[in-house]
């Protein structure tokens, strides 16, 4: 019965294992050594495309949670005509790849997009932000709000209405029900799927490759370190540490919530 | 009175929550409707005056379309892929439930936290000089197989975990019934609800892709999502959505069938026995 996992065992060790190991070995093999795996501390330009990359993907994370969550638990909630209809519009865009959402942003906020025909239409200036670290972050909301609302729908699914009508008996105001009840009980869910959106915020690149080359997060700073100064190591040095963040924040999320937690996309 | 501000206070909650749902629902679906519109019209800028058009889509079919075909390609190839190699190991793993099983169910996700760069330097790293195998389609096949792989092995390992696989075999195996046998007649037909969840989710993942394409294709080996990247960046606003359009039509269906098939079967009519059955809706 076990060579029935072997052809998954080779294929896998001689395309995965292999290939990482030899990827950290390439990321201590340029001018700079091993040291290499320390520059992404000390050089000020890594250092800052680092800081960029989590502050955007926590920034994803914290709006993602807010927006999914309100949307999440009142569509599971409330079942009136149309529910089942927003429900698929607002799933619709989970099978978008990263280049697409990227699109997406240009369509609504990009040199013709919605955003600034509008803007210029009341006020006269034509608001354009696609293009920056602001195009960005919304592209990553974009991305992150359908699979979380599942997430959340599917654990609010689970939680007894009961408790949230016993707590507001007892004259709890709506707030507190939220605070008290609701996100206690949802914590588990909210954790795994926090960890997702910041996992493929941290380690997207195909919406920040259509947006710009000159947003600076640690994704658009490896690619160029490969293409334009074919700087082979120091590529390889950062896309192991970006792998090893991407990949600790879904083990502690693991850890955490208990339950299993894998990013997509 | 206080109950009447009561439920006034209620509804008001209700209406605020549902004007917020409406303006999430606006955010993801107006770029979409936008760019769909885009594709379809003679000047976008002008707006719909200016008149409708199919002439970007042939244009973009008539300079993308290897890259329609090669994507299809690759992901049915991926396809196959993934339930020869899938299949096989989420058996053994529903199987053996001890420390290793998890370790290797452990290791066969990793690929799907790495990011997609990452995991395409890594295979550019080990195997770029072998030019043929680096200039193929192929090269993008295993990209594409380490990234689906858990997929499909968790989709089917999740049915396999809800049977009583052991006492199903054991039953076959008391009658007689060789390995093969039991294999292809018990196991295969048991976890096809898997099997078809998990080919939707590769198939849909794979025509995606992006992430690690965009470092394994070359000129000769571009995908759709690597074409609609240099459509976005190079060519007008109209080509570009018509691309889209087109990526929309082939991955939207594959998502419907894969949420219809996602929802649990649920028992739409009770009817008691002395009710009479109602007219069906035209």
């Amino acid at each position: 019965m076990y060579l029935l996992i072997l052809p998954t065992a080779l294929f896998f060790g001689a395309f995965f294992v292999l290939p990482m190991a030899r990827l950290f070995m390439v990321g201590g093999s340029g001018s700079m050594g091993w040291g290499a795996y320390a520059a992404i501390l000390t050089d000020k330009n890594y250092f800052n495309a680092l800081l960029a990359t989590l502050g955007i993907a926590t920034a994803t994370t914290a709006l993602t949670l807010l927006i999914s969550g309100i949307t999440g638990v009142f569509l599971q909630r409330h079942k009136f005509p149309g529910n089942a209809a927003l429900v698929a519009m607002l799933t619709l865009p989970l099978a978008f790849p990263g280049v697409v959402i990227g699109f997406m942003v240009i369509m609504l906020a990009g040199r013709q997009g919605l955003i600034g025909q509008v803007t210029e239409w009341a006020t006269g200036e034509r608001v354009v932000f696609a293009y920056s670290m602001f195009g960005l972050f919304m592209g990553y909301v974009y991305f992150s709000i359908p699979r979380t609302i599942l997430t959340v729908m599917a654990a609010t699914e689970k939680l007894d209405p009961r408790l949230e009508e016993a707590a507001r008996s007892l004259g709890a105001p709506p707030w507190r029900v939220v605070v008290d009840v609701i996100v206690p009980a949802l914590k588990p869910a909210l954790i795994s799927a926090g960890a997702i959106c910041f996992a493929t915020a941290v380690g997207a690149f195909g919406t920040a490759f259509t947006l710009a080359t000159r947003i600076n997060v640690l994704p658009m700073v490896i690619y160029t370190e490969f293409t334009m100064s074919a700087n082979i190591a120091m590529a390889a040095a950062l896309s192991f540490t970006l792998g090893a963040i991407t990949w600790l924040v879904l083990a502690l999320a693991r850890n955490a919530a208990g339950s299993s937690v894998a990013a997509a996309g | 009175m206080h109950k009447m501000r009561k439920i006034r206070k209620i509804r008001k909650l209700f209406l605020l929550q549902l004007a917020f749902t409406l303006a999430v629902c606006a955010f993801l679906i107006v770029p979409v409707v936008l760019s769909m519109l885009a594709g379809l019209t003679v000047n976008y800028i002008a707006g719909l005056s200016s008149g409708l058009t199919l002439r970007w889509i042939f244009e973009v079919w008539d300079g993308y379309r290897d890259t329609i075909f090669r994507s299809v390609g690759i992901a049915l190839a991926c396809l196959v892929v993934t339930l020869l190699l899938g299949v096989p190991t989420a058996y053994v793993l529903a199987r053996t439930r001890n420390r290793a099983a998890r370790w290797i169910e452990e290791l066969l996700v990793l690929p799907i936290a790495m990011p997609g760069l990452a995991t395409a330097l890594a295979l550019i790293a080990s195997y770029g000089a072998l030019r043929g195998f680096r200039t193929s389609w192929g090269f993008i096949l295993v990209g594409h197989v380490l990234f689906t792989l858990p997929f499909m092995v968790r989709s089917v390992l999740a049915v396999l975990q809800s049977i009583d696989l052991k006492t199903l075999e054991e039953g076959a195996a008391s009658l007689g019934a060789g390995f093969g046998r039991r294999f292809f007649d018990i196991v295969l037909p048991n976890c096809r609800q898997g099997i078809l969840a998990g080919s939707l989710m590769v198939v849909t993942l794979s025509m995606g892709e992006f992430n690690m394409t965009w470092l394994l294709h070359t000129p000769l080996t571009k995908t759709l999502p690597v074409g609609l990247a240099d459509a976005y960046a190079s060519l007008r606003l109209e080509v570009g959505s018509a691309y889209t359009l087109i990526f929309f039509m082939m991955i939207v269906p594959l998502l419907m069938a894969m949420q219809t098939l996602a929802r649990p079967r649920t028992t739409k009519f009770i009817i008691a026995d002395d009710t009479p059955v109602p007219d069906a809706k035209p």
